[in-house]
């Protein structure tokens, strides 16, 4: 399949903004290498043995395509629209962080780039790049707040037996953006033989458009299969949002389609009144961070707070420019679902699909079960089961202790 | 619009018939707390600061390293603000109307107070130039351009990385003087070889007759006499907010900020007869 063309309409102009989001703020000594890296995912994205390569690796090394699966019990329980997940949770190491990095390493190595780095905040990218340095024999370093290192051991344990070293980062805060933070500076430090991952549709230009661009396989599928099952395409399309990236992989394909709904869900935290959350859109405003100009959650002196969240990996205080874009757009709409919320919806997947689905995930989900009662059934609803929840384990338990100690936790009454 | 102060221009002159190298200090703003930063910022001239780099804290100083980092997030933490900033420019510009101030920091705290606004209080309040680090010249319109419409310079920062093909466009709207990075990485990191970033200057000068001052990783009196022999300035910043970080108490910092700054004007007054001799 390829990467896909680009369409003029919704890419990011030549400055790389989209509307007035995006851009390139980066220091100097960064700008030379960012122009030669979009000057080679520009060749790249032209080159048939490139977009070959790429094709096999999801075919035989990630598993694509993934399935779009009915949830059959999940859409009876909830009498409306009709249910469908698109299953990135079964895709190698978990979720759909993968694809952006294969496309990513590809690069580098056409680049000849030794050396990979990374931010991670919940480890699923960490590891996803951890993966894909092993699989083409690169150095692979890890930044991660030390904060997150403590709550995600089993992803720390996993990156280090894929080789990669796991560097704790404790200035700011310990978080996510702290660690992008330090892999920016590593960056500067070593531009001659490093390349840097970025993780999400977020950064300076190009990485908005490349990361989409590598997630976009998750909609492409999404639209064929959809299309085999239903002979139409869906009404609307649920994502969860952290930095954005698997809900701009499943949205892009259809920004064309207007009768199509995108709707993105952004981590609520303990609500949304209480200051304590990761909605970028939904409670911060314009700034300029990593970058890019896009929402942040600042103050209004512009300095950036923290996020919070039960999930970590939606534990960021930006959104990718185009969600940005999108959002003012009016093309897509953006909720935002509060931890328990999403710890509800976990349960309610867990018992009635059997599938344990990331505690980001369950963010589009705890949507999901808001929205399907007042949907009419012949609706037809795609959400991205972005990634398994495996690695939420220790965060679930802990939450649950109590449920968990009586017997099974109680979810066959999802939330109304 | 704003008159034009030319300080910039008004030091690098005196310093260029003086035959030596200025000495360009930073030092964040409100750190370790707003009296004493203000206490330094305004002694800093006596003890032999030429140029006056003066941070605006951001909490993510994404091209900073550790020192300046941290000495950002006390400013903030002691309750530093935009507007504090600029009070004490004004309160420089009471009792020293010569000595040049640049501003340095990241872009968010502007956009979010208002380009213009921030550029019309910024020219009021006595500023001379900028230095925000992460806007590169393609994004010139965001505030290199308005800035200049205020009479403020635009200071740029060339690195290593920064070819022949890309430096016309770095010079292109820089005023003031060039600051030439001289090792890639953040701010802290380790001492360069002064012979490899004299070839380098030499190979800018070719482009451009505008001062550059030196900086990155410029520490002791010794690195600043060697790079004062051939630069027209010389910045130290993280080893001042060391300093800082280091000391007792908040009359000790400014103490110590002051001491180093003696010496290493020390130094570049004496670089170029020493070299000499």
């Amino acid at each position: 399949m390829g990467l896909p063309h680009p369409n003029p309409e919704f890419a990011p102009d030549a400055g790389g903004f989209f509307g007035r989001f995006g851009g390139r703020f980066v220091a100097e000594t960064l700008m030379p290498l960012i122009l030669e890296l979009q000057e080679a995912y520009e060749s790249a994205k032209q080159d048939p043995d490139f977009n070959a390569e790429l094709d096999a690796l999801r075919r035989d090394y990630i598993g694509r395509a993934s399935p779009l699966y009915l949830a059959e019990r999940l859409t009876e329980r909830l009498g409306g629209a009709r249910i469908y997940l698109k299953r990135e949770d079964l895709m190698h190491t978990g979720a759909h962080k993968i694809n952006n990095c294969i496309g990513q390493v590809l690069l580098a190595r056409r680049m000849g780039k030794q050396r990979i780095i990374a931010e991670t905040g919940a480890g699923m990218h960490g590891v996803a790049t951890a993966t894909v340095a092993a699989r083409f024999g690169m150095e692979c370093i890890i930044y991660m707040g030390s904060t997150d290192i403590d709550r995600q051991q089993p992803n720390v344990q996993r990156m280090k037996l894929l080789g990669a070293k796991v560097i704790p980062v404790t200035s700011g805060t310990g978080t996510l953006k702290d660690a992008m933070n330090d892999a920016l500076r590593d960056w500067v430090t070593n531009v001659a033989d490093t390349f840097y991952i970025i993780g999400t549709v977020a950064g300076p230009h190009p990485y908005p458009a490349m990361v989409r661009d590598f997630q976009s396989v998750i909609g492409r599928e999404a639209r064929e299969q959809v299309v085999e099952k239903e002979g139409r395409l869906p009404d609307s399309l649920l994502a969860c949002i952290g930095g954005g990236s698997n809900a701009m992989g499943l949205f892009h394909p259809f920004l064309g389609d207007e009768d199509v709904r995108l709707i993105g869900v952004e981590a609520a935290g303990e609500g949304l009144d209480t200051g304590k959350h990761a909605a970028s859109l939904q409670g911060g405003s314009p700034g300029v961070l990593h970058g890019n100009r896009t929402f942040l959650l600042q103050t209004a002196e512009g300095q950036i707070t923290d996020a919070h969240s039960i999930s970590a990996g939606l534990d960021y205080p930006g959104i990718g420019p185009e969600h940005a874009w999108l959002h003012e757009s009016g093309r897509a709409e953006y909720v935002a679902v509060t931890d328990d919320e999403a710890l509800d919806a976990f349960k309610t997947l867990c018992r009635l699909e059997g599938i344990i689905p990331a505690l980001e995930s369950a963010h589009a989900i705890a949507h999901a079960i808001k929205l399907a009662p007042t949907l009419p059934e012949d609706h037809v609803m795609v959400l991205n089961l972005s990634g398994r929840g495996d690695k939420d384990m220790a965060t679930v338990t802990e939450h649950l202790a109590d449920e968990l100690a009586a017997g099974a936790p109680a979810a066959d009454a999802p939330a109304q | 619009m704003t008159q034009r102060h030319e300080r910039i221009a008004r030091r690098f002159n005196e310093l260029k018939a003086a035959d030596r190298a200025g000495l360009v200090t930073f030092i964040s703003a409100g750190d370790p707390d707003y009296d004493t930063s203000l206490e330094t910022l305004l002694a800093l001239p006596e003890a032999g600061a030429d140029v006056i780099e003066l941070g605006m804290p951001f909490t993510d100083p994404m091209a900073d390293g550790p020192s300046i980092q941290a000495s950002t997030l006390r400013a903030l933490e002691a309750g530093q603000t935009m507007a504090k900033t600029l009070e004490m420019v004004r309160a420089l510009r009471e009792r020293d109307d010569a000595t040049p101030v640049v501003l340095m920091g990241y872009y968010n705290p502007i956009y979010c107070m208002g380009v213009e606004t921030f550029l019309a209080e910024a020219a009021e309040a006595g500023v001379d130039g900028l230095i925000v680090v992460d806007l590169p010249p393609e994004h010139d319109a965001e505030l290199c351009l308005p800035a200049k419409a205020h009479g403020l310079d635009f200071i740029r920062l060339a690195t290593p990385t920064t070819d022949a093909k890309r430096l016309p466009l770095v010079l292109e709207n820089t005023s003031g003087f060039l600051y030439y990075v001289s090792s890639t990485g953040v701010t802290g990191a380790a001492a360069p070889s002064a012979e490899r970033v004299e070839q380098e200057v030499d190979a800018i000068r070719a482009h451009s007759t505008l001062p550059i001052g030196v900086g990155f990783g410029i520490r002791t009196p010794e690195q600043a006499e060697r790079i004062a022999r051939f630069a027209d300035a010389v910045v130290v910043g993280s080893a001042l907010t060391d300093i800082v970080a280091q000391a007792e108490s908040p009359a000790e910092a400014s103490r110590g900020v002051l001491e180093l700054t003696r010496s290493l004007a020390g130094a570049v007054r004496r670089a170029r007869e020493t070299a000499e001799a």
